[in-house]
Formats: C-alpha cells, structure tokens, sequence
C-alpha cells in the first residue's frame, strides 16, 4: 500500500519534470543573470564599504600621530619655555601642509607625470572624486586615498621640526615646510609610490624598491633633512654645556604610546584595504616595536647602568620607524629581528655618534628617523618574501622571489637605490630651501628671544601659567 | 660672613656659576623666582585678550661666604651676569651671624 503511493508520487514527479527544467532552462535566464551581477555588485559594495571603512579609521589615526602624538612627544623634550612653540609646529602641518596638498602637492606626488614627479592633472584635487583609481587602490574611492595619502605629507614636515627645536622663526619655519612638501616629499613619495615612479614597485618601475609605508619616502627624507637643518642652523645657544633636560618625560610618553597606536593606522593601512595584508602590517609592526624597545632599553642597560623610561618610548620609537617600509612584506620573526637591530643601532646613533661629532639635532629626528629608516629601507630587502606579500609577478602572474632571503638578492641594490635617491633628493632640497628662507626672512630668532623662549616671542603665550594668588 | 644674594638673568646662571666656582666658591643655592624691578614686563596674548605680565622669572642665588672672599665674588657675578640692558637684576649683601652645619655642630666660617 506504502509503495503504491510511493510510486504514485514518483510517476508524477515524472510527468511534471519536464516542465519545471524547461522553466530552469528558458524564461528565467535574463532575470537570473542579472541577479549574478546584482548579487556580484552587493559583494563588491561589501568589500568596497569594508576596505572604506578601515582606511578612513587609518586616515585618522596617522593624523593622530602628528597632533596629538608628536606634538606631545617633541613638546615633553624640550625645555618649559619651548613647549608651545614645539607642539604648535607639528599643529601648523595639520593646517598648512592640508592648503598645500589641495591645491598642488597632491597631484605633484600622485598625479600622471613623469618618472621623477606628478604632473598638474589633479590640481585643486580634480578629478579625486568617489571612483577608485585602480592602479592605487580598487576599492576605495580615490577621494579616500587621496586624504589618506595627505596624512603622511603633514607628519613627515612635522618630523623635521625636532632639529631645529628651540631656535627657528614660527615664520621661516612655516615658509621652510612649505616649500619642503613640494621640493622634497612630492618627488620622493611620486618616484616611490606614484603612477609611472622611478622606484615604484607594484607599478612597474625601472628600480622596484619595496616600501610598505613610507621608510624612505617618509622617514629617510625627514630624517636627513633634519641633520642638514641642525648643521645649517648651529647649535642652540649654550649647548651642549649647558644641560637641556627634558621638561617632560610625562609629556613625551603619552605621546610616543599614542605614536605606536598611531602606527597601525600609517602601517597597516598602507595595504590600502582591509584584508590579510592589513593584518600582516599589523603584527609586523606591532613585533618591530616592541622588540625595539628591548633593543634600546638592553644597549642603555649595559652602557648606563639603568633602562630610562625615554630610553624605552625611544626604542619604540625607532622600531616603528625600521619597521615601515618593510611591514606588508616580512613575516613577524624578521620584523622582530629587525627592532631588535633598530632599537640597538638608534640608541647607538644618539648616545655616540650625535656626542663624537657634537652637532645639535635637539630632538633626534636624524638619530631615529634618518639612521632607523635607511637601517629598515634596507633590512626590507633582506627579509622580504613573496609569501607574505606577492608583489613580483612574472608574465604568467607567479610571484617571484622579493628579498635576499627569499633568493632574491638583488633586491638589496634596489633598496640602496632607493635609500641614495632619497638622501640626495633630502640633502640638495633642504639646502636650497634652507638658503632661499635664510636670506628672505631669516631662519633663527635673535639670542635673546631664544634665551627667553620662543612661547613667549613667537608666541606670546607661556605653556604653564604662573601666577600669585592672594 | 657675608650673604650674597644676587637676583639674575636667568640666561645668565650657567656663567655665573662657573664664575663663582673659579674663584673658589664651594656652595651656593639657586632659586627660580619672579619679580620686578624697573623693568617693564611682556605682553601676553590668549584668545584675542591682551595681559601684562610685570613679574619676570629671574634666579635667585645665594651664598654665603667668608669676608676675605666677598668682593671677589661680587665682582665675579658681575662680570658674569653684565649684559649692560636694564633687567640685568641686582646683589645685596648682608651680615651674617652664625652658621652651623647640621651634620656635626661646627660652627663659623668653618662651617661654610
């Protein structure tokens, strides 16, 4: 009786099939081949809402590296007379360096042109709209790219200020950064990262340097500009007799914690999306750091007898930086190698070399950021691999092998490349920049401003108001 | 014995440490003060108000030291903290009756 039924219920499956595969097969097709394509397009929305949403919160996150983060960080360093003045340069980035990058530098840097520098296509940011720019990100609207990008051409100025601290004009200072974000970061971040650069690497140039983040375009360009600055400048009235402690160290490392937070936004958002390669930056970094703060802490121990709490955020510190251009392409043991030399090779930089040959880079912007980024640019193409991040394809789309220990050894010559080409392009650009403000307005303040610090003749204001209270 | 107390450029305190210390002088004291004499003050600016500031920070060292060196030292600081601009500041000079070093009761120029 059951099978009856069974079987009655399958005959009729029989008869109506036909009809139900003939539907599957012709009517529907047009409906459903556009709901492929709607379905495809929701996908790409989702990605694209994804990728958008990690790089506007790493956008904020590198500008929170400039103010607050090395605002207070170069603000603790110096004396209590200086620390307005300090904190209020890496502020005037924020606001000048913005002004420029929309008018002009955006597209010097970013925009078609040659190998060497970006063309005026983009001026006034035309044509940085909602649409992607494939060839940068696919993902994310170029406008996105475009204020990411803006936030590391208002750190790397602010970086320089730590030089010359203590003894600069506001004004020759403002003037300086100006035509540094020009002459200096757009050529350099063009060759490095920019349509048709010199050293681009995932575009195709004639020497692929590997540069996740901005080791030598950032880090490199700031740092050796700021020897030029402290050597054209000379040193600060009374150094280095006189002891200029720190005001702060309180100050200095709030700043650096917010700095290393800060960093995962300027690192991992360099993947320029929200996938594994983020992720990767992410723990490089975050290995790089940490590692360098035993580095520098460890050489400090031994050489003075006692780890410093400025020793440790300055190990930090130049971690990060050794660390930028290579995460996104190294694994977390290297990155870890690599703090480790960074953080002993800075503290090296600042204890004996700045002391044996006596010039007055006050806040050490050349001894982390000049020395750490060459040091990182170049252990980049020791310890990159393909399997971390493809970035060398041959003409089937194989990856190839990327740093030494990868068997790619030529890859060190490229980095060295790189690194010369920024040295050069940072010493010859401050120097003329240096020399166009020292005979237009001047670049120190009088001796008895710098005596009586620069809150108060720049400024007008004191950071620390004192007063008698009946 | 004699205090010395010399209000000063604050500028100037590295110099007329060394000074002091060349001529002998083992101990002083060193205070960060502010005040006024005929100097004028500065201008401070916040949010668009405008404040005089008329009380200036100055050091403040004092030392006291047996007769035979006083005017030694007294030259010494001024030498030192000259600039020959009105803000210069001032030393006083006072008679001291006694000192006594807490550590072990010596009393006098002995205990300087």
């Amino acid at each position: 009786m059951r099978n009856w039924r069974v079987l009655g219920f399958l005959f009729a499956l029989f008869l109506v099939s036909p009809t139900l595969l003939a539907q599957n097969a012709s009517a529907p097709t047009g409906s459903d081949s556009a709901r492929l394509a709607k379905l495809e397009q929701a996908a790409a929305d989702a990605k694209s809402s994804a990728d958008n949403a990690w790089m506007l919160t790493s956008s904020a996150l590198v500008l929170m590296m400039t103010g607050p983060g090395l605002a207070l960080f170069y603000g603790g360093l110096v004396r209590k007379k200086n620390v307005l003045a300090t904190m209020v340069q890496s502020f005037a980035m924020m606001a000048v360096i913005t002004m420029v990058w929309a008018i002009v530098s955006y597209s010097l840097a970013f925009g078609s042109g040659s190998s060497f520098i970006g063309g005026f296509h983009n001026l006034f940011l035309r044509g940085v709209g909602a649409h992607p720019d494939p060839d940068y990100a696919a993902t994310i609207p170029l406008q996105t790219f475009m204020v990411y990008q803006l936030m590391f051409a208002i750190i790397t100025p602010a970086l320089i200020t730590g030089a010359f601290a203590e003894r600069m004009k506001f004004s020759a200072m403002l003037f300086f950064m100006v035509l540094w974000s020009l002459i200096v970061y757009s050529p350099m971040a063009h060759m490095v990262w920019g349509k048709g650069g010199l050293l681009n690497a995932s575009l195709g140039g004639r020497f692929p340097c590997l540069d996740f983040a901005g080791g030598t375009v950032v880090h490199v360009t700031s740092g050796v500009s700021a020897l030029v600055c402290a050597l054209y400048l000379g040193k600060r009235v009374g150094y280095p007799k006189q002891a200029m402690t720190p005001h702060s160290v309180v100050l200095s490392f709030v700043g650096a914690c917010l700095l290393w937070v800060g960093w995962f936004g300027f690192n991992a958002g360099s993947a320029l999306a929200a996938g594994s390669l983020a992720t990767s930056a992410f723990v490089a970094t975050h290995f790089g750091a940490a590692a360098a703060v035993i580095g520098w802490s460890g050489a400090e121990w031994i050489r003075n007898g006692k780890p410093s709490a400025l020793g440790a955020i300055s190990g930090a510190v130049a971690g990060l930086v050794a660390i930028t251009p290579a995460a996104g392409f190294v694994g977390p043991m290297p990155a870890i190698v690599i703090g480790l030399i960074a953080g002993a090779f800075c503290f090296f930089m600042v204890a004996t070399v700045k002391a044996r040959f006596g010039y007055d880079d006050s806040l050490d912007a050349f001894g982390v950021h000049g020395a750490g980024g060459t040091l990182g640019a170049l252990l980049t193409g020791v310890f990159a691999v393909s399997a971390v991040n493809p970035i060398f394809k041959d003409a089937q789309g194989n990856p190839l092998p990327s740093g030494l220990i990868d068997g790619n050894a030529h890859q060190l010559l490229n980095q060295a490349v790189g690194v010369i080409i920024a040295w050069v392009l940072a010493i010859v650009g401050t120097l003329i920049i240096l020399k166009i403000v020292d005979v237009t307005i001047g670049l120190r303040v009088t001796e008895d401003e710098e005596v009586q610090g620069l809150d108060l003749t720049q400024h007008g204001e004191e950071g620390y108001s004192w007063e008698v209270t009946a | 014995m004699i205090k010395i107390e010399a209000i000063i450029q604050t500028s100037k305190l590295e110099a007329v440490k060394d000074a002091l210390h060349e001529i002998g002088v083992e101990g002083m004291t060193v205070l960060e003060v502010r005040g006024h004499g005929r100097q004028k003050g500065h201008t401070e600016f916040y949010r668009g108000r405008e404040y005089t500031v008329d009380l200036i920070p100055k050091m403040k060292l004092e030392t006291v030291l047996p007769d035979a060196i006083v005017e030694k030292a007294v030259q010494a600081i001024l030498t030192a903290a000259r600039t020959g601009k009105i803000g210069d500041g001032k030393i006083f000079l006072s008679k001291v009756d006694e000192a006594i070093r807490i550590r072990n009761d010596e009393r006098g120029e002995g205990a300087l």
